[in-house]
């Protein structure tokens, strides 16, 4: 495949990224900061942003496990997730996040669990696109073209 | 010599009367040796004799007498010298003790006279004190029961157990058959018996107040006698017996708002009441000076305390009163508080509700950008980007609108192209106004300067929107847009007397004309145009939707430029002009370099804004630690990155610039670290900036970050361009 159809298909694919909501205008932010001096910025962050969330998510299963669940620490947990979500711009699971923190402060067990069942999908869903997203990109290089710049206004 | 010294008698000496003589000499001898006898023994009895000296020469004068007419009785046959002899001795004794006596009496009768006058100025003295005595105690009693009297009826504030307990008290003192008061009606026309001794609930006699005899009392401040048979008095049923005095004595009602005051001519301004005290009917008991001052007395206290009564009620009226208005503020305080927190969520949701689906429409505008479109089709996908982009804009704004009323909302300064801002609001309404078949112009004058300094964007939206309401209300003819500089007279509006424009050298005033005819709008709604959510009835814009927000946004919009805005209409159907005028800066240099405070749109690598910056960044989130410092880095500062507030304070130092604090991190105080910098650092130049990153820029946040000392306050997730501005912004103070 040649790298026109490749930067082609990267964009589309990036494109629906968006559309489905996976991610917001702040990993363009991010996109915007890698430069010659800082070639691998967004891989470093995602990849920091995968180990921290699964992390997390195990602390989080583990908490709510307990038989007297201590909501506060759950609750700081799910901040720290919520806090590195919006950072990179994974839009569905900050969003799983702000109404987990909710069912948090109501102190429901069951509303929780499930909440975290659902923060865990979005993020293994948004982990899956974007090791996807870092496979074209490296193809790309690999066959010698350059990243198409995203031009998103707003 | 036998001689006979006695009187040779005229005649020869009577036998018969030589007897009697000798018989009473004798009986005189015996009074004369007994009174002194008598006067010993009785002296002797009483204690107090204070002249014994005079009784002793009393008694020997006395005896001498007596003896002198003892020995007389000798002399009356032949006596013998010696006999003659005795007899001039006590003849000559008694001489001399009765002239000493004699002598004595001139001295010691006075006296003894005098003992009788002063016995008797004494007796009077003695009866005059009983006098004065009795008349004290009296008063002293008098006294006493004032004093208890004054006590009972001020030891309460209840009006109802004042008068009562003072009719009460007066009847037990005064003895009294009856005491009733009379208060003055609401209408001031008349007394009401309202309360009186005897009687439990007094039915409500009245008795109209202008009766001379009511006069005469309210007239004095004293207790008045008056005649049992007045109305007033007549107050028990006639019995057999005479009935007893009357008396009446007014009370002053002071301070008593709650009767209306009536204009009487001569007692306008002081309200009474009657006080009527009978005495008991078959006792021919009569006033008594003290009682009349007690009554006196007694009503002037109970005017004191009724007053303290009424200032009491009122107190606790008004207190009541504002207790219950607190309540109900403190209600209604909750309640908009509620309310506004209610619509400051429901802004935060909707707001990112819907940007969700505006992702959507951009993106997939964008693709079909891409893909093969005829012309028109790509004119109105273009179209539809840019009104998205405008949509975009309009919720922003419509958060912006919530900040408008917060008053937080600032004007973003830029140079931008005048002309540009003209044309493509004319591209954006050509396609609808060629839908609709209207005519559309557009003038620019040709001094309008290419270049000014403003906010493009809300310039934009507030041309759009008056442009689009142009459109909107207009179902045939033309629309023409004039635009040019505004020169001193056509700037003032006559219904804004208070705007006067003032132009200078670095600034212009824009004026914007749009006239189209359509509709029209009437008079009276002209007003309620600029009002929020108002709209005029015309069954025509009932049909065109929209919110009513647009024209109350642009007022506030063109207020912010120092602008006005209105709008003339002659009437409907005769369409209508809509003006505004705003303030726009000239630019010094056209197309010069970049002025500091524009904000970079630029997507591409620029020149580093920053170099060599050193920036502290203190938070925990390791991404966002790491997507922050990724940031700092591209504009090439100098980064150093902390994750604790403890780990911040340690490390901070005066060549740190900047400081980056996450402020929403819960257990980790980043106010607090605010507070120790400023402690750390006294001096203002060596102290580094401090910049709050938060997920919340509401008001609350904001003050707070500006309360602890910071400088200023970033929105989480942050953006390249945000950063450059914030930091540019900063570094320029």
């Amino acid at each position: 495949m040649e790298v026109g159809q490749m930067q082609g298909r990267l964009v589309d694919y990036t494109k629906s990224l968006f559309m489905e909501g996976f991610l917001d205008g702040q990993f363009l932010q991010l996109q915007q900061l890698q430069d010659e001096s800082n070639p691998d910025f967004v891989v470093e962050v995602v990849s920091l942003f995968f180990d921290d969330s699964e992390k997390l998510l195990n602390d989080l299963t583990m908490a709510l496990d307990q038989p007297n669940v201590d909501f506060k620490k759950v609750d700081a947990h799910v901040h720290q997730l919520k806090g590195s979500s919006s950072s990179i711009g994974a839009q569905r699971v900050k969003n799983g996040c702000i109404a987990f923190r909710n069912f948090c402060e109501e102190q429901n067990i069951e509303a929780c669990l499930r909440c975290l069942q659902q923060v865990k999908q979005e993020y293994y869903l948004v982990k899956n696109k974007l090791e996807a997203l870092f496979r074209l990109e490296q193809q790309i290089v690999a066959a010698g073209g350059s990243i198409p710049m995203m031009e998103m206004g707003f | 010599m036998e001689s006979c010294y006695c009187i040779e008698p005229q005649w020869p000496a009577d036998e018969l009367l030589m007897k009697y003589q000798y018989i009473s000499d004798f009986f005189i001898a015996l009074a004369y040796f007994s009174i002194p006898l008598e006067l010993i023994y009785f002296v002797k009895k009483s204690a107090v004799f204070p002249y014994k000296w005079v009784l002793v020469q009393f008694g020997a004068f006395i005896v001498l007498c007596g003896a002198t007419h003892l020995i007389s009785l000798w002399t009356f046959t032949m006596h013998t010298r010696t006999v003659a002899v005795v007899m001039t001795t006590s003849k000559v004794l008694t001489a001399v003790v009765s002239c000493a006596t004699a002598l004595m009496l001139v001295h010691i009768i006075p006296d003894l006279l005098s003992v009788k006058t002063r016995e008797l100025f004494l007796k009077n003295k003695a009866a005059e004190l009983d006098r004065e005595m009795g008349l004290i105690r009296t008063q002293e009693e008098t006294g006493r029961h004032v004093r208890m009297l004054t006590h009972e009826i001020r030891s309460t504030l209840d009006r109802h157990t004042i008068l009562r307990t003072t009719l009460v008290e007066l009847g037990r003192t005064l003895a009294l058959e009856e005491c009733a008061l009379w208060m003055p009606t609401r209408t001031g026309l008349e007394l009401q018996l309202s309360y009186t001794l005897r009687q439990q609930n007094p039915v409500g006699y009245t008795v109209p107040i202008h009766l001379p005899v009511i006069n005469q009392v309210f007239s004095s401040s004293r207790a008045v006698k008056i005649s049992p048979n007045c109305p007033v008095a007549r107050l028990r049923p006639a019995g057999k017996y005479m009935p007893g005095e009357v008396v009446a004595v007014r009370v002053p009602l002071l301070h008593l708002s709650n009767f209306q005051i009536n204009a009487w001519p001569e007692l306008s301004t002081k309200r009474y009441a009657l006080m009527v005290l009978m005495l008991p009917s078959d006792s021919a008991r009569q006033w008594h000076v003290h009682e009349l001052e007690l009554v006196e007395v007694v009503a002037d206290q109970v005017a004191v305390a009724l007053s303290h009564a009424a200032i009491l009620e009122e107190s606790t009226r008004a207190r009541d009163l504002l207790m219950e208005q607190n309540v109900a503020l403190d209600l209604a305080r909750r309640e908009a508080e509620t309310a506004i927190r209610a619509r400051n969520d429901f802004l935060a949701v909707m707001n990112h509700e819907m940007r969700t689906p505006m992702h959507a429409i951009i993106a997939l505008s964008s693709l079909l950008q891409e893909t093969e479109l005829t012309p028109e089709q790509r004119l109105m996908v273009e179209t539809i980007l840019k009104s998205s982009n405008l949509l975009a804009t309009l919720i922003n704004d419509v958060l912006d609108l919530s900040r408008l009323e917060d008053g937080s909302l600032q004007l973003e300064l830029g140079t931008f192209n005048l002309y540009a801002v003209f044309r493509e609001v004319f591209n954006l309404i050509k396609p609808i106004a060629s839908v609709k078949k209207l005519n559309v112009s557009l003038n620019l004058a040709p001094d309008l300067p290419e270049y000014a300094i403003g906010d493009e964007k809300r310039l934009m939206q507030t041309i759009l929107n008056v442009v689009g309401n142009a459109l909107k209300f207009s179902k045939e003819g033309s629309i023409s847009v004039t635009a040019f500089v505004a020169k001193s007279e056509s700037l003032r509006d006559p219904r804004a007397p208070e705007f006067f424009p003032v132009p200078s050298d670095n600034h212009f005033y824009l004026r914007v004309q749009v006239k189209d005819s359509g509709s029209g709008i009437s008079p009276q709604d002209i007003p309620k145009l600029f009002t929020k959510f108002a709209q005029t009835q015309s069954t025509a814009t009932r049909n065109s939707g929209g919110s009513g927000l647009g024209l109350a946004i642009c007022k506030r919009f063109v207020n912010l430029m120092e602008g006005h805005i209105w709008i003339e209409s002659e009437g409907l159907g005769k369409g209508c002009t809509a003006i505004f005028i705003v303030k726009l800066g000239i630019p010094e240099r056209l197309n010069g370099p970049r002025l500091p405070f524009i904000p970079e749109v630029s997507t591409s690598h620029g020149p580093t804004a920053f170099p060599g910056l050193k920036v502290l960044v203190m938070d925990e989130n390791g991404v966002s630690r790491m997507v922050t410092k990724g940031l700092l880095v591209h504009l090439g500062c100098d980064v150093t990155m902390v994750s604790s507030s403890d780990e911040c304070l340690h490390v901070v130092s005066h060549e740190h610039k900047v400081v980056l604090v996450d402020v929403c991190v819960p257990g980790i105080n980043g106010y607090e670290i605010a507070i120790r910098i400023h402690e750390k650092f006294t001096k203002r130049y060596e102290r580094p900036l401090i910049v709050a990153l938060t997920g919340n820029t509401d008001k609350v946040t904001k003050e707070k970050c500006m309360r602890v000392g910071m400088d200023g306050v970033i929105l989480k997730p942050v953006s390249l361009d945000k950063m450059r501005s914030v930091l540019s912004d900063l570094l320029e103070q």
